[in-house]
Order: C-alpha cells, then sequence, then structure tokens
C-alpha cells in the first residue's frame, strides 16, 4: 500500500503530509524547549544569587559553535537548493559539509563538558549548572538525531533520487527544517546560558 | 520554495544576504555582552537580537514567508501557548494559596480581654 500525499498536496490543508508532519513535530518541540526555557526563568527568578554565565562558561567557545550551526544551516539549505536545480553531485557536497559541521559542533560540545566534568562543575554542583546541562544536552541529543537521519538521506536514503525525486526533495526539505529548527533553538541557548 | 531555476537562484541570493546578516549579529551579541550595562538591560538586548536571528532564520530558511496558511496557524497557536508557558513562573509567583494570612486586628478582642 502506498502512503497518500507523500508528493501531492492535500485538497484540504494545501500541504503534503511530509511538510505537515514535520510542522507539527516542530511545534511539539517548541513547547518542549519552551518548557525548560520557563524553568530557566522560574529558576533563576526565584534564586538569591545567580552567576553570570561568562563566569562559568567559555564564551569564544560557545561563539564560534553557533557559528558552526549557523554555517551548518546555510549549507543544509544549499543542499535543498541544489537538488531543486537538479544538481545531485552539489547535493552530496552540501550536506556531505552540513554533516561534518554538525560533527563538529558535537566535537567541541564533548570538549566543554569534559572540561566541566575536570573541573567538577557537574549538575549537582549549582541550579545554573544544572540547566546548563539539561538544556545543552537536550540539544546535543537532537543535534545527534539530527546527524543520523542527515547521513542516511547521505548516504543509503540519497538512492531515492533516482527512483522517486520528488518525494526526495520533499524528504531533504523535512530534514532541513528540523535542522534549522535545532539550531534556532541554540541562537537562544547561546546568550540565555553563555551571555547573561 | 518555488521551481523555476531562476527563483531559486534569486532564493540562494537571498540565504547568502541571511547567513551574512547572521554572521554579523552572533558577533554583536557577545560584543554587546561585554558592555557594562545592567543586567536587565543585557537581558533585552540579547534576546532583541536573538529573535531578530531567530526570525531571520525561520523567514528564510525555513521558508515561513510565503508558507501556507495551515502552517501559520499551527505556528500562531503554538506561539499563544508558548507565551502561556512562559508567564507561568509569573503565576506561581504572585500565587498565594497555602501562605498564611494574619487579619490586622485578629488578636484584637483577645488582648482586650487581657487587659
Amino acid at each position: 500500500m502506498e502512503i497518500p500525499y507523500t508528493v501531492a498536496e492535500r485538497p484540504d490543508t494545501g500541504l503534503n503530509n511530509v511538510k505537515l508532519g514535520i510542522w507539527l513535530f516542530l511545534a511539539s518541540e517548541v513547547m518542549l524547549f519552551g518548557g525548560l526555557f520557563s524553568t530557566y526563568v522560574l529558576l533563576r527568578v526565584g534564586a538569591t544569587e545567580w552567576p553570570v554565565g561568562s563566569t562559568l562558561l567559555n564564551v569564544p567557545i560557545g561563539a564560534f559553535n553557533t557559528a558552526v550551526l549557523i554555517a551548518s544551516s546555510v549549507t543544509m539549505v544549499m543542499a535543498y537548493a541544489s537538488l531543486k536545480l537538479d544538481d545531485f553531485s552539489k547535493y552530496k557536497t552540501y550536506m556531505g559539509v552540513t554533516i561534518l559541521l554538525s560533527l563538529t559542533f558535537l566535537a567541541v560540545k564533548s570538549y566543554e563538558y569534559w572540561e566541566k566534568i575536570a573541573t567538577d562543575h557537574l549538575p549537582s554542583h549549582s541550579t545554573f549548572l544544572a540547566i546548563y546541562w539539561t538544556m545543552t544536552a537536550l540539544h546535543g541529543l537532537h543535534i545527534i538525531g539530527g546527524v543520523v537521519v542527515n547521513s542516511y538521506f547521505w548516504g543509503p536514503g540519497s538512492a531515492m533520487w533516482r527512483t522517486k525525486p520528488e518525494q526526495f526533495v520533499n524528504r531533504i526539505e523535512a530534514a532541513g527544517l528540523y535542522w534549522h529548527f535545532v539550531d534556532l533553538v541554540w541562537i537562544f541557548l547561546f546568550p540565555v546560558l553563555y551571555l547573561l | 520554495m518555488s521551481g523555476s531555476v531562476e527563483e531559486v537562484k534569486q532564493h540562494i541570493a537571498v540565504y547568502m544576504k541571511v547567513a551574512g546578516a547572521l554572521f554579523v549579529l552572533t558577533i554583536l551579541t557577545v560584543a554587546v555582552s561585554y558592555l557594562p550595562t545592567a543586567v536587565p538591560l543585557a537581558v533585552v538586548i540579547a534576546l532583541i537580537i536573538a529573535t531578530t536571528k531567530g526570525s531571520l532564520v525561520a523567514s528564510f530558511f525555513m521558508h515561513l514567508i510565503g508558507e501556507r496558511k495551515a502552517i501559520c496557524w499551527t505556528l500562531l497557536l503554538t506561539t499563544v501557548f508558548w507565551v502561556f508557558l512562559m508567564f507561568l513562573p509569573l503565576l506561581g509567583h504572585v500565587d498565594s494559596i497555602g501562605v498564611p494570612k494574619t487579619l490586622p486586628n485578629a488578636n484584637a478582642p483577645a488582648e482586650a480581654e487581657a487587659h
């Protein structure tokens, strides 16, 4: 049985199911991270003292990771545009660079975590570090999920381009929307945790 | 994103401009954090810059500009719930249920009898 509306638009929503599905998923993700940001506000407002993030966290490393994630968003959208231009080899290049940039982000984040563990700055150390570890680790898990999906679409999943190109483009668009959302979350996490 | 080659190339040009703006705003975020400003003002500035960056990503990379109404309404509903979620801590602070209250003249008769 073929899944309906993977390419064609549904008459009631004007959208294919791929796009509607990913946007509904992202809406639930907004609430997931929203809950944590709300928790951050509650903890910070209720705390008698709260450290400035830059005194505990490495701002240049955080800023570098922000730039890396923005660059990966650019290469992701370029991968999608390459498919729209019917240029599969460019798609492979851009998607490959996106994956490499994602791995760079994870490597830098791992170094930061290792540094924190080495200096005993664990979640049990303070409320600030508890919320820092929770939010960045959840974000990191989303990055890992994105790397897995993007690697599949770069490798074995890309075979669909030869058989069902339109459906493949829709899949890359959905993967791209997820990736940009992950970037968007970091855009807020960085100043909130590192700078304020 | 629509399909014609010319339109896609126009989109790519926009992506590059947005990317440049995002990198500049990231530098600005870090630079502003080093200014000797009060915490409330620093929070406002940082959130304004972050919101600008987030809007650029959502509008252009996620193609929310020109997206179908079904998506826009879904996101609008999400935003309403998100705003409510962000104000929950405030409700917690103004909540006085469980906090014992003493009336100003609650012990007045007892004191009068004692005298």
